[in-house]
């Protein structure tokens, strides 16, 4: 008896299965690659920084346009989920944690101050997603190697960065105007605090005369300064520093106004020239030392100042110190799932690792992010004194990016954390 | 802690005159708030919580009207009579209808109110802060006196908070309609059946005391960057400034608001890690001493 020979032999078979399989999987894979990839993005929205939080999340929006315009991260569309956190950490967590498990994000910006970004950085560690912080600038964030996680980064400026060279620019005023008896006013809470100690340390190496006789430390979001005020009045400084920011510095500054404080000293306020203060405080005093935050005219280039007026028209609006943090963050992303070929968040993170990116907020027109600490450097940094009248902040010095990053390599060292 | 700054600042002049017109200037704003609410706590025994969000629609009413007519006297009108007006409006739609009812449902509706009115501010205003500035007549050079420094605006805004008390103690003590308030607040069903429109006299009251936020709102709206949810701080300071005083008393709320100025002002001197702390320590030696407050009656 012959076995009769079966139409389909075990080869025809498992090729015919292999390529149904193929088959039936190709439209899965396909319809993976073009899902569209959530990005929960936790902000302030409402309350006293409510104006950063929007410029925050216009900026965001902005680049995802362009972004997704040019084929989004890695062939799939973005799509920004953005949540109001109030400027409360415990809301910065909840609405974190919300965005991933119940929103299906991928991966978080985490457009949260200090304040939430803490909070926020925990829910990624807990969560493991990649999470960029583009708002929070307390050193320690990212410094510290015991709060850091394969999964966060910060894509924006860092308290430690702008200290030195704030404490450099402020150190030559000091000694050319014999600036001895300094007062401090800043926010009570880890970003007021630790900026502040990082300003007075450069700015004591640079100018060792340099004697702190008085500190004011409001509470975040505190509405009446009169105690602050009349204390730095009795003790007299020669000049003060403040790292108030928002409303918080528009408030004091107002206050400081009727008192005639500021005519008494030299001002240093770090987060003064963002157009945010610049054109809320009604008064604005002439000759306030800031950093730079957002100024469309530092760096002075053509597509920094082509930026800042598309934002502009945009939004009706001029963009902040926040905006441009959180327009670098979209693109950084997008050149890291370039780089990784994929839009799978630990790919990405290892991309980011060191990823240097052209972009108009670059001293020199490109930012890196320092694998070391994952972390950005590089932006446009500087100081320079205010005039009430555009362009606010007419000429900014430059600080020295190789200066900034010996300054800080011995800071870490200092710490323990180098 | 610095005890030496606080002695040192006892031993000068300069440093007494500009602290202690500090503490009144923290404080007057704070009475502004706090004597309204316990205006109408002594009246409609009802804790009204949404009182900060009279103090803050005081404070953007202001600035709309002063951006519109660049008159402070505009805008100090608009802001007491549109919060005085919608006080009204309040206490008759919403608030008379949870009197007698427990102290959760009042908490509700007033809670209620408070993110509406700041959703409301949000729309109408916008998310971000704003600031109405200085009113040129203020902008002068602070005086000196003995060595002190004393704002020109704040000396107006102490004027204004004592010639309120003045005025509302005189007025309650001294005049017919001050005397149905008081008789009001200690049996309302006797003043009812004297034939008193009681209704109308507590949304006089209510209005009456929203007047009183919103125009310590439009007090505060030169020197305080307006945002949404910006009556929630004062409103806890104004409660410890009743508890301290004595709910329903008018001097309590004058005296209660001043030893918070001044506690915070001395404070911050000589312990600046624990001015807030100081506010609630003294709080609770005041209420374990005496626990109606200062001024207080007990209840019997």
């Amino acid at each position: 008896m012959t076995r009769k020979k079966s139409g389909l032999d075990r080869r025809s078979f498992m090729a015919l299965a292999a390529g149904g399989a193929a088959t039936l999987s190709m439209p899965h894979i396909a319809g993976a690659q073009a899902k569209t990839i959530r990005i929960g993005m936790p902000t302030i929205l409402s309350g006293r920084v409510a104006q950063l939080g929007t410029s925050s999340r216009n900026a965001a929006m902005m680049e995802v346009e362009k972004v997704n315009a040019a084929g989004g991260l890695a062939g799939r569309p973005i799509e920004l989920v953005i949540r109001d956190s109030k400027g409360q950490p415990q809301e910065a967590a909840r609405v974190a944690r919300e965005l991933i498990n119940t929103d299906n994000c991928e991966m978080l910006i985490d457009a949260e101050a200090s304040t939430g970004g803490f909070a926020v950085h925990e829910v990624a560690r807990d969560l493991g997603v990649l999470c960029m912080h583009t708002n929070s600038e307390t050193s320690s964030l990212t410094a510290d190697p015991k709060l850091r996680i394969p999964n966060a980064f910060r894509c924006c400026r860092q308290g430690i960065h702008d200290s030195a060279a704030g404490g450099n620019y402020a150190a030559s005023i000091a000694k050319a105007k014999n600036l001895t008896r300094w007062g401090v006013v800043s926010p009570d809470y880890a970003y007021g605090r630790d900026t502040t100690a990082e300003f007075l340390m450069y700015l004591k190496r640079f100018a060792p005369n340099v004697e702190v006789i008085t500190e004011a430390w409001p509470k975040i979001f505190q509405a009446d300064y009169t105690e602050a005020i009349t204390k730095l009045l009795q003790a007299k400084p020669q000049a003060l520093y403040s790292c108030l920011w928002g409303g918080d510095l528009t408030s004091f500054i107002d206050q400081s106004a009727i008192y005639a404080l500021l005519n008494q000293m030299e001002f240093f306020a770090v987060n003064m020239a963002d157009y945010t203060a610049l054109t809320v405080v009604k008064n604005l005093p002439k000759g306030i030392h800031s950093g730079n935050r957002y100024i469309k005219t530092f760096p002075q280039t053509p597509a920094n100042a082509a930026w800042g007026d598309g934002y502009r028209a945009k939004f009706n609006e001029y963009p902040t110190n926040w905006s441009w943090q959180n327009a670098l963050v979209v693109n950084m992303l997008a050149a890291a799932a370039k780089k990784a070929g994929s839009a799978d968040g630990k790919k990405m993170a290892e991309a980011l690792m060191g990823l240097k990116i052209e972009t108009p907020f670059g001293a020199d027109g490109t930012v890196t992010m320092r694998a070391e600490d994952q972390t950005l450097i590089g932006y446009a940094i500087g100081w320079g004194t205010t005039i009430p009248t555009e362009p606010y902040v007419p000429g900014v010095t430059p600080g020295d990016w190789k200066q900034i990053l010996e300054l800080e390599a011995e800071w870490k060292k200092s710490k323990g954390w180098a | 802690m610095n005890p030496d700054a606080l002695l040192t600042c006892f031993a000068s002049s300069a440093c007494l005159v500009t602290q202690v017109t500090s503490g009144f200037i923290i404080g007057m704003l704070l009475f502004l708030v706090a004597v309204g609410l316990t205006l109408i706590f002594g009246v409609l025994k009802v804790v009204n919580f949404t009182h900060g969000a009279f103090y803050m629609l005081g404070a953007y009413f202001a600035f709309t009207a002063y951006g519109l007519t660049g008159s402070f006297v505009a805008a100090l009108a608009a802001a007491a009579v549109g919060t005085g007006l919608l006080g009204v409006v309040f206490e008759r739609w919403f608030i008379s209808r949870v009197y007698g009812g427990n102290v959760l449902m009042q908490l509700l509706v007033c809670y209620g109110f408070i993110l509406i009115f700041d959703d409301v501010v949000r729309i109408v205003w916008g998310a971000e802060f704003r600031s109405m500035g200085m009113p040129d007549a203020f902008m002068l050079p602070p005086f000196i006196v003995a060595g002190g420094v004393i704002p020109a605006y704040y000396l107006f805004l102490i004027v204004c908070g004592l010639v309120i008390a003045a005025g509302l103690g005189m007025g309650l003590s001294r005049t017919r309609l001050g005397k149905t308030i008081r008789a009001a607040s200690h049996n309302p069903d006797m003043v009812s059946a004297l034939g008193i429109n009681t209704g109308l006299l507590y949304a006089c009251v209510f209005g009456f005391g929203g007047l009183l936020a919103g125009l310590a709102g439009g007090l505060a709206a030169p020197v305080r960057s307006l945002t949404s949810g910006m009556g929630f701080s004062i409103l806890i300071e104004s409660f410890i400034v009743t508890v301290i005083g004595g709910m329903g008393s008018i001097l309590g709320a004058l005296v209660g608001a001043i030893l918070i100025g001044l506690i915070r002002t001395f404070g911050t001197l000589g312990f600046p890690l624990f001015t807030e702390g100081l506010m609630y320590l003294f709080m609770a030696v005041v209420l374990i001493a005496k626990p109606t407050g200062l001024f207080g009656k007990d209840i019997a």
